[in-house]
């Protein structure tokens, strides 16, 4: 078995293996849970060497035949842009797992039995390459989101659950539409043989394909006007679940939108960019404006995502190098920052059992450590140099401003907006006076906490300084990218 | 090609204080902590001399390239740094006056909570100045020039539990933040238009361009670079964080707020020159906003009480000077002025430091007086800064004053007009600030007691350097070139910019000295212009009011609570309410039955493809 499908399969084993795990006993799923996430990591870093030296193309691929007719294929790879959201899900995952740790009681093991499958799906969204398998995979990973809101979930959950499930389906009838309508053209599901293979479909058709695709990771990522369903979502779900939520789901769109929107209808992707990047544009602003006057620390930081993910699109819509290299690199990065500080609010959380900003106040003089954690993600997040953020912004900026300059004006006043949210939350919940409801208890960072937010602290330095393992190869498949879909073989095709 | 110089050397020294301290300082005795912020900075300075007597005199810029940082496609861009006469200046400013006031800062904090933390951010602060002034491309300033605003924010928010405090830091951020977003708008100007972010590369490239008459690319990349200047100098009009910045420590008032990270701007106008020597319409901005702003902020100096509010005011006003000199063209003068500045300025407010730490805490001038006597070190070196600004000559800052001044007068008459009105002012509110301070009689409370030798000491090397400090520098800053028009003789201008500084003092000792209350009949006289000034213009008030309140209450009642709430989701719900089949999938779903999800979506699948068949897309 390739590593790949030893990742793939290690969740699903841990899945069936915590759903059989008796019930009153939460240590036992929690550290199955913890060790099968692990274990999926590890196989995961393990692919880094081969992926990196051939980053263009799909490394251990499998492709074996599951049904005959309509002719669905197990067929999975990673490339050197797929590899990062792979490792970024199984980074987070136990990283979630371990912030949970103490804190679910009420049936764990099913909740870590959910998070295991959760797992399971995105990592097969990330790595399948045949639309229909892409597709279950996609559908797999709504379901444990919908059980661990519904059952663990704070505030108004049950609605929240019902608006995330309308969004989602709505996405994922659009998208299996499409799917299904690009078998009945191609007949095949095969997606390296489709990139080549839809600029023989008619043009009307291409374009239905394409804004079905685009629809549906539009919901998943998400693009004003479709984010709605996001503040609710992530403010609802336990906060640890937040945190693979904004860190890796809402890649599930991005990713999306680069592979299959872009990479199967590249001419239909041009002409609609100048659209797409202006909603890209509006949800950065818009995401920004709202989250200043958020009065709860984590639907602010939810609408600070829809922000951030607005820089994505924008870079993958701004259809040059740099763009599309700033759009990967800040999803990586995005995934690192905002998993940091939904696991920090998260802390916050736990102590006080609050997350309104004005219950808070002087924890900086109480809990220096968590804190400085806090400082550093929040610095992360509002893009300053020498931590990851800042080199995927900054591309995407850049390549934003080669397509359309206006974009780039715009998208640049995101970054000043910010700043004026983030150190405005910032301010109020960690410097002053010490509120009176935290004086009693806010110790600071615990072992296990430290243990949580240390690597991904260490992340953010990390790619900020040191770009180029990461960068090179996402930018070598970016290339391939773009010479296929400017390149002559399809090009030939096209004639 | 010289050989490496280690150059990286020089920020990573105070990185490492930095590190230690901000890790390990908590468990740290004051003597340790002290001594790695110290020692982190005199090593960086000792460098600094080890590698300037090494590369000699600089005929071409020395350069070392250490890695790749990003590189996308055709672009590239390396942590390079590179040392050439603009940099030797900055550097020896950076490192000097930076080490003096670590070591005045150690007695200065010696009571404060948070001691390891304050050296720690220092040392920071030190780190990001240093690769600001180091670095070779626009990327990697921009690097410095973001975190030296961190380091900033995070000093002006020292005392955590005050809220003006953490207001100011924010504020400054921010409004830095405005800056930066012309900065990072310019850079990718160049990038487009050079393909590079290299100093060398651009500027080669550039002085091929000619010279714009009309607005061009090279106009706008250097009104934006200027943009960008405007936020980190304090310029018109985002010069408002920086009263407030006040907030901060004295120590991070003189060194950040007044000696160094201020000058950035100006630094790097100084850098793009070759830029904007090619936009004439972008130097004349430079010229209007310098201008406006050295009046605008003098006009403020002179109604405040605050002694550190005057220093700050003042430190706007003598940038909107340096600024002056680059639309004139004369950059060397415009740095000639940063170096002097970091001295007299860091003596002003070290020493207004010291007259705080002497009053306990006391800043308001109304309340000092007489202290000429009480505080006799602080009160001798102050001195020495007060006829620096004010122009004396045998000072230093006269020398670079004159400079500016009669290189203004090169490029238009009522400008440099305007300018020595100015310089009159700039006398007379840094005179009625000492004489407030140290004349007549004492009006405190507390009793005052002199600082002490860590103190005194790092006051005294300034304040010689106030006087000698730009005999020294001018041969050193006059060789970053071109030519400035100070040449040749300027006597009678000379002449005009001295006697405005006397008459300057002249008549604050009139109004402060022998007939103490007419500052009150004429402030009474003057009615709502003098309040206008003394309320600062109201530009904070107005900032309030058309930009931070409408955009908080545009933000919560029209998009969140109105786009998002009402309208978006008003239509998802409706949507969600008529779907009454969904519904009922739903409440199973939530029941916790996976099956029936799931059987949902196969028969989904399957309808959609029936509907595919059977509209007849199907093979």
């Amino acid at each position: 078995m390739s590593p790949l499908n030893l990742m793939l399969v290690v969740p699903l084993i841990g899945f069936l293996i915590c759903l059989l795990t008796p019930k009153e006993n939460e240590g036992l799923a929690r550290t199955i849970a913890l060790g099968a996430s692990l274990l999926a990591l590890v196989f995961g870093l393990g692919m880094i060497g081969l992926v990196v030296a051939m980053p263009t193309g799909f490394q251990y691929q499998t492709d074996i035949p599951w049904i005959s007719t309509p002719n669905i294929h197990f067929h999975v790879g990673v490339d050197g842009f797929s590899l990062w959201m792979v490792l970024l899900t199984a980074l987070l995952t136990p990283l979630s797992i371990l912030a949970s740790w103490k804190s679910v009681q009420h049936r764990a093991n099913l909740y870590y039995a959910f998070i295991l499958l959760l797992e399971f799906g995105v990592l097969g969204v990330f790595v399948s390459l045949d639309m229909f398998l892409y597709y279950v995979f996609w559908e797999i990973s709504i379901v444990p989101v919908l059980f661990l809101i519904g059952m663990w979930g704070t505030e108004q959950r049950s609605a929240a659950a019902v608006k995330f499930f309308l969004y989602t389906m709505t996405g994922s009838v659009l998208m299996l539409a499409g799917i299904i309508y690009l078998y009945t053209k191609t007949n095949t599901f095969d997606f390296t043989q489709l990139a080549l293979l839809t600029a023989n479909i008619p043009h009307e058709a291409r374009w239905l394909m394409f804004l079905a695709f685009l629809f549906a990771f539009s919901i998943k990522t998400p693009l004003f006007p479709l984010h709605t369903w996001l503040p609710d979502t992530y403010a609802s779900a336990p906060t640890p679940v937040t945190v693979l939520l904004a860190g890796v789901l809402s890649k599930m769109g991005t990713y999306s939108l680069l592979r299959f929107c872009v990479g199967l209808f590249p001419n239909e992707a041009k002409e609609a960019a100048p659209w797409v990047a202006a909603l890209a544009v509006i949800s950065i602003i818009y995401g920004a404006l709202v989250a200043i006057v958020q009065p709860n620390i984590k639907r602010l930081v939810a609408y600070s995502s829809i922000s951030h993910l607005g820089f994505v699109v924008l870079g993958i819509f701004a259809f040059n190098r740099w763009g599309l290299d700033g759009a990967v690199y800040q999803m990586v990065n995005h995934g690192i920052s905002t998993g940091a500080l939904f696991l920090l609010v998260w802390f916050l959380e736990d102590r006080r059992g609050s997350l309104a900003i004005a219950d808070y106040g002087g924890v900086a003089r109480v809990a220096p450590w968590l804190s400085t954690a806090f400082m550093v993600a929040t610095l992360g997040s509002i893009g300053l140099p020498m931590l990851g953020n800042f080199v995927g912004e900054f591309l995407i900026l850049q390549g934003a401003a080669k397509a359309s300059f206006v974009w780039a004006v715009f998208a640049s006043v995101g970054v000043i907006l910010s700043a004026v949210y983030m150190l405005w939350m910032y301010q109020r919940v960690f410097f002053g006076e010490i509120a009176e409801s935290i004086a009693g208890y806010m110790p600071d960072l615990t072992l296990r906490e430290t243990a949580v937010i240390l690597p991904l602290i260490v992340l953010m330095i990390w790619f900020g300084i040191s770009t180029t393992g990461l960068l090179e190869p996402i930018s070598a498949a970016n290339g391939a990218l773009l010479n296929l879909i400017e390149g002559p073989a399809r090009v030939a095709v096209m004639k | 090609m010289t050989e490496s110089q280690s150059l990286w050397l020089i920020p990573i020294l105070p990185l490492i204080g930095a590190a230690l301290n901000g890790l390990l300082g908590r468990r740290l005795p004051k003597m340790a902590v002290s001594a790695i912020a110290i020692l982190s900075v005199l090593g960086s300075f000792l460098w600094v001399m080890k590698c300037l007597s090494a590369l000699g005199n600089l005929d071409t810029p020395h350069a070392e390239h250490y890695f790749t940082w990003i590189q996308s496609g055709a672009l590239e861009i390396g942590v390079d740094f590179m040392v050439d006469r603009l940099t030797r200046i900055m550097l020896l400013i950076v490192t000097g006056v930076g080490l003096l006031i670590h070591i005045y800062a150690v007695g200065y904090m010696d009571h404060e909570e948070g001691f390891s933390r304050f050296f720690s951010y220092l040392n920071l602060f030190m780190f990001f100045m240093l690769t600001l002034v180091l670095a070779k491309n626009f990327l990697l300033v921009f690097v410095g020039w973001e975190g030296v605003g961190l380091a900033s924010y995070l000093l002006i928010g020292f005392y955590l539990k005050e809220k003006f405090a953490g207001d100011a830091g924010k504020k400054a951020f921010i409004v830095n933040r405005i800056g930066d977003f012309g900065f990072s708008l310019a850079m990718f100007l160049i990038v487009i238009t050079f393909g590079s972010l290299d100093f060398t590369k651009v500027f080669e490239a550039a002085a091929k361009m000619p010279v714009e008459a009309h607005a061009g690319i090279l106009t706008a990349i250097a009104l934006l670079l200027f943009v960008g200047a405007c936020g980190k100098s304090a310029q018109m009009p985002l010069y408002v964080w920086l009263p407030d910045a006040m907030a901060g420590p004295t120590p991070v008032s003189a060194l950040i707020h007044a000696a160094t990270m201020v000058t950035a701007g100006v630094y790097i106008v100084a850098r793009a020159s070759v830029i904007f020597d090619r936009a004439p319409i972008a130097l004349d901005v430079v010229s209007y906003i310098g201008l406006l702003t050295a009046v605008v902020a003098a006009t403020i100096g002179v109604t405040q009480y605050d002694i550190k509010k005057v220093f700050a005011y003042s430190t706007v006003s003598q940038l909107g000077f340096m600024f002056m000199a680059c639309g004139a063209k004369a950059y060397s003068s415009g740095i000639f002025h940063v170096a002097t500045h970091a001295f007299f300025k860091a003596v002003l407010f070290l020493g207004a430091g010291s007259v705080i730490h002497a009053l306990h805490g006391e800043q308001d001038m109304r309340n000092m007086g007489g202290l000429r006597s009480k505080i006799p070190q602080t009160f001798a070196t102050l001195c020495f800064a007060w006829l620096a600004i004010s122009g004396v000559p045998g000072f230093s800052g006269a020398l670079s004053k004159d400079e500016i001044l009669i290189a203004v007068h090169g490029k238009s008459e009522w400008m440099f007009w305007v300018g020595v009105v100015t310089a009159g002012i700039t006398a007379f509110y840094v005179s009625r600030a000492m004489f407030m301070t140290f004349f007549g009689e004492y009006r405190g409370k507390a009793h005052p007691h002199e600082s002490p030798l860590s103190m005194t000491g790092p006051l005294w090397v300034l304040a010689l350097l106030s006087a000698a400090g730009g005999y020294l520098m001018r041969d050193l800053v006059h060789s970053i070139g071109p030519e400035t028009a100070s040449h040749g003789d300027h006597g009678s201008l000379e002449f005009i910019i001295v006697a405005a500084g006397l008459l300057g003092i002249g008549l604050a000792a009139f109004m402060y000295l022998m007939n103490r209350g007419l500052s009150q009949s004429v402030a009474k006289a003057l009615g709502p212009v003098y309040r206008l000034v003394y309320d600062k213009y109201r530009v904070d008030e107005f900032y309030d009011a058309a930009l931070v309140r409408p955009i908080q209450a545009g933000s919560e009642s029209v998009l969140w609570k109105g786009l998002d709430v009402l309208l978006i989701d008003g239509v998802v719900n409706g949507v969600g309410r008529t779907a009454s089949a969904i519904g009922g999938i739903l409440r199973r779903c939530q029941g916790g039955h996976v099956p029936s999800y799931a059987t949902w979506i196969v028969l989904g699948a399957a309808l959609v493809l029936i509907g595919f068949q059977l509209v007849g897309g199907g093979r």
